[in-house]
C-alpha cells in the first residue's frame, strides 16, 4: 500500500513535468500548426545552464532564474531566426528542420560542456523527507517538483482564461488573419508564445537535473513522450495537455514499478521480468493507440 | 519538354557512375568506397520505400525504420537459429543462412508487420499519422531490447553473410552488385507501379480523398496495401544492412533512424522515387566528409539541413532537373 502510494506520487512528479513541456508544445502545435521536434533541446538547455550556475554559485535557486530566461531566450531567437518562416511551409518541412535544430544543439553542448554528463545535487532545503501519511516518508524535493507543476497549471489556466494575452492568444488560434486585422502583433505574439513554451521546457528541465543525468540528447526521451501526451490529449489543448500528462505518467510509472510483479503470478520469475519490462517501456505506446483508434482526434480536440 | 530528357540524362549518368564504382574504388585505390556506397544503396532502397508512401501517398510515416529494423532481425535470428541448430521459437521450424529463403521472408514478415500497423494508424491522418506511427515503431524498438534471448540492447552478431548460389556475398565487390540489382529493380517496379492504376488512385487520394472516395474507390484499402508495400521494401534494405554489418540492434529502429530516413527523402526530393537515392548519398556522403575535419560534425549538418529546407524546396534532385515540374 505504501509502495502503491509512492509509485502514485512518482507518476504524479513524471505526469508534472510531462505537463510542464506539453502545454507549451501543444499551444505552438494548435496556434502555429507548427510541429517542433526541438521543443526538448529547450528542456536540455535549461538542465545545462541551471546545472552550471547551480555549480558555480552553490545556489539552485540562483540555478533556476538562470535556466528560465536563458531558455525562453533561445526558443525566441529560434523562433525569430528559423521556425518563423516555417508557419506556413507542410509539416514534413517542419520536421526535417527542427530535427536538423536537434542535432544542431546535442552537438552544441557536447561542444561546450563536453561528453560526460553532469550531475546536480538535491538543494539543502529540499534535501530532506517529508511523511505524507505517518510512517510513509517521500522525498520532499519531488514534492516541490509537483507543487510546482501545480502552480504553473493554475498560472496557465488563468493566463490563457482571464488575460487579455490569453485572448490574443486564443483569437489567433482561432482566427489568425481576423486576429491581425483588428490590431493583434500577431509576430509579438507568436514570438511571446513559443518564448513561453521554450521557458516551461526549460523550467521542467532544471527541475529534472537532480532527479536525472544531464546530458546531450536527453531532450529526445521526454520529447517522444510530451508527444504521446499532446497526441492523447488532443493537439491545441491545455486542458488535454494536463489530462494527458498526469494519465501518461501514471500508466508509464506504475507500469514500470508493478506489471513485472503481476506477471510473476502467471510466468516464471525470469521471464516476467523481461516480458514485464518491455510490456511496461511499452504501455504509453499502447495508451496512444487504443486513444487514437477510439477518439482519433484525441481527447480533447481543441477546435470543432 | 526538355526536363524529360535531362531527367533522362541524370538518371542514366548516375546509372553508369554505380555501375562502375567498383572499378573506380580499385583505380584510386580506396576499396573502402565500394562498402561506403553499398550502404547508401541500402539507405537508398529504405528511402526511396518510404518515398512510395510519403511522396505518392501523402502519408508522413515517422516509423519507417522499424520494419526496415524488423528486416534486418528476421535475416540475423533465422542465421542465429541456423548457426546453433535450434529451432525458431513460435514456428519450430529450423534457421536458415540461404539467402533465397530469408530474405524473401524478411520482406514478407515486414509487410505483414505494416499492414497490421498501418491498419490501424491510417484511421487517423495529418499530425496523428506522424505521431501514431512514431508510436508503434516506440514500441517494436521496446520489444526487441527486451528480446534478451537475441542480445537485448546489445544487439546480435552474425557469423557470416547469407548464402547466395553461384555467389559469394562475403566479397564485398559481389555484394555491392547484389545491392545495386535489387535497388534498380525496385526503382522499376515502383516506378511502373506508380504509373499505373493503383498508383494514380494513391496519388489521387493524397490530393483529394473525399473526392475518390465520391468516385468509388475504397481509398483505405488502397493506401494499406501501399503501406504494407513500402514496409515490406524497407524490410528488404534492413535484410541487405544486416548482411552489410554481419550485425543487427534495436538501434536500426530507433525513431531517429526514422528521422534519418525521413530526412534522407526530403533531401533527395520526394515523389520522385530516385531522389531519396539522391539524398540518401547526400546525406552519408556528408556525414562521412564532416567527420573527417571534424568530430562535431552534427553542429555542421544541423543548419545545413535548416538551409535546405528554407531554400532548396524541391531536393537535390528537383535541382538537378530543374524546369517547373509542381
Amino acid at each position: 500500500m505504501l509502495l502503491f502510494l509512492e509509485q502514485v506520487l512518482n507518476g504524479l512528479q513524471l505526469g508534472v513535468t510531462l505537463f510542464l513541456m506539453s502545454a507549451g508544445l501543444t499551444l505552438v502545435f494548435g496556434i502555429m500548426n507548427l510541429i517542433n521536434l526541438a521543443h526538448g533541446s529547450f528542456y536540455m538547455i535549461g538542465a545545462y545552464v541551471g546545472a552550471t550556475v547551480t555549480a558555480h554559485t552553490g545556489s539552485f535557486l540562483l540555478g533556476v532564474l538562470a535556466a528560465l530566461p536563458a531558455a525562453g531566450l533561445v526558443g525566441m531567437v529560434v523562433e525569430i531566426l528559423v521556425l518563423r518562416r516555417l508557419y506556413d511551409r507542410e509539416h514534413l518541412d517542419q520536421v526535417l528542420a527542427t530535427f536538423g535544430l536537434i542535432l544542431f544543439f546535442n552537438e552544441l553542448t557536447r561542444i561546450l560542456w563536453g561528453r560526460q554528463p553532469l550531475f546536480m545535487d538535491v538543494p539543502a532545503l529540499l534535501s530532506g523527507t517529508v511523511d505524507i501519511i505517518p510512517g510513509a516518508p517521500y522525498p520532499a524535493y519531488r514534492l516541490a517538483v509537483i507543487g510546482v507543476g501545480i502552480a504553473v497549471a493554475v498560472f496557465l489556466y488563468v493566463l490563457i482564461t482571464r488575460s487579455r494575452i490569453g485572448m490574443q492568444i486564443r483569437a489567433g488560434a482561432s482566427n489568425r488573419e481576423m486576429a491581425g486585422a483588428l490590431g493583434v502583433n500577431i509576430h509579438l505574439l507568436y514570438t511571446l508564445v513559443f518564448g513561453l513554451g521554450a521557458l516551461l521546457a526549460g523550467l521542467a528541465g532544471v527541475m529534472a537535473g537532480p532527479i536525472l543525468a544531464v546530458e546531450a540528447g536527453m531532450g529526445e526521451s521526454i520529447l517522444i513522450l510530451t508527444f504521446v501526451v499532446i497526441v492523447v490529449g488532443g493537439i491545441g489543448s491545455v486542458r488535454g495537455a494536463l489530462v494527458g500528462a498526469l494519465l501518461i505518467g501514471m500508466v508509464d510509472t506504475l507500469g514500470r514499478a508493478f506489471l513485472p510483479g503481476l506477471l510473476r503470478l502467471v510466468l516464471p520469475a525470469s521471464e516476467a521480468d523481461g516480458v514485464g519490462a518491455s510490456l511496461a517501456a511499452m504501455s504509453i505506446y499502447i495508451v496512444m493507440a487504443a486513444v487514437l483508434a477510439w477518439r482519433p482526434r484525441g481527447l480533447f480536440p481543441a477546435h470543432g | 519538354m526538355a526536363s524529360a530528357t535531362r531527367e533522362r540524362r541524370i538518371l542514366l549518368g548516375a546509372m553508369l557512375f554505380l555501375a562502375t564504382l567498383p572499378g573506380l574504388a580499385q583505380l584510386l585505390g580506396e576499396p573502402y568506397l565500394v562498402s561506403l556506397f553499398s550502404r547508401i544503396l541500402i539507405y537508398g532502397l529504405a528511402a526511396a520505400s518510404l518515398d512510395l508512401i510519403l511522396g505518392y501517398g501523402g502519408m508522413v510515416s515517422f516509423g519507417h525504420a522499424a520494419f526496415f529494423g524488423i528486416g534486418a532481425y528476421v535475416v540475423a535470428i533465422l542465421a542465429f537459429h541456423s548457426a546453433d541448430g535450434s529451432a525458431v521459437p513460435l514456428l519450430g521450424l529450423a534457421g536458415t543462412e540461404s539467402a533465397l529463403l530469408a530474405w524473401p521472408v524478411a520482406a514478407m514478415v515486414a509487410g505483414l508487420a505494416a499492414a497490421l500497423i498501418g491498419a490501424v494508424c491510417l484511421r487517423t491522418g495529418g499530425i496523428q499519422f506522424i505521431m501514431i506511427t512514431l508510436a508503434f515503431a516506440q514500441m517494436l524498438f521496446y520489444l526487441f531490447v527486451s528480446l534478451s534471448a537475441y542480445g537485448g540492447e546489445d544487439g546480435l552478431s552474425m557469423w557470416d553473410r547469407s548464402r547466395l548460389p553461384g555467389l559469394d556475398l562475403g566479397d564485398d565487390t559481389v555484394f555491392y552488385y547484389v545491392c545495386l540489382t535489387l535497388l534498380v529493380a525496385f526503382l522499376v517496379l515502383a516506378r511502373r507501379l506508380v504509373n499505373a492504376r493503383f498508383g494514380m488512385v494513391i496519388q489521387g487520394a493524397r490530393q483529394n480523398e473525399p473526392r475518390m472516395q465520391a468516385l468509388g474507390f475504397p481509398t483505405y484499402r488502397y493506401k494499406l496495401v501501399c503501406f504494407a508495400l513500402a514496409g515490406a521494401a524497407a524490410g528488404l534494405a534492413g535484410a541487405l544492412i544486416a548482411n552489410q554489418t554481419e550485425f543487427v540492434s534495436p538501434g536500426l529502429m530507433h525513431w531517429t533512424r526514422s528521422g534519418q530516413i525521413l530526412v534522407m527523402v526530403i533531401l533527395g526530393g520526394m515523389g520522385t522515387l530516385f531522389g531519396p537515392v539522391l539524398g540518401a548519398a547526400t546525406l552519408l556522403l556528408m556525414e562521412e566528409v564532416l567527420s573527417m575535419y571534424t568530430e562535431y560534425w552534427m553542429v555542421y549538418l544541423g543548419p545545413l539541413l535548416i538551409l535546405a529546407v528554407l531554400f532548396a524546396r524541391r531536393g537535390v534532385y528537383g535541382w538537378l532537373v530543374g524546369g517547373d515540374r509542381e
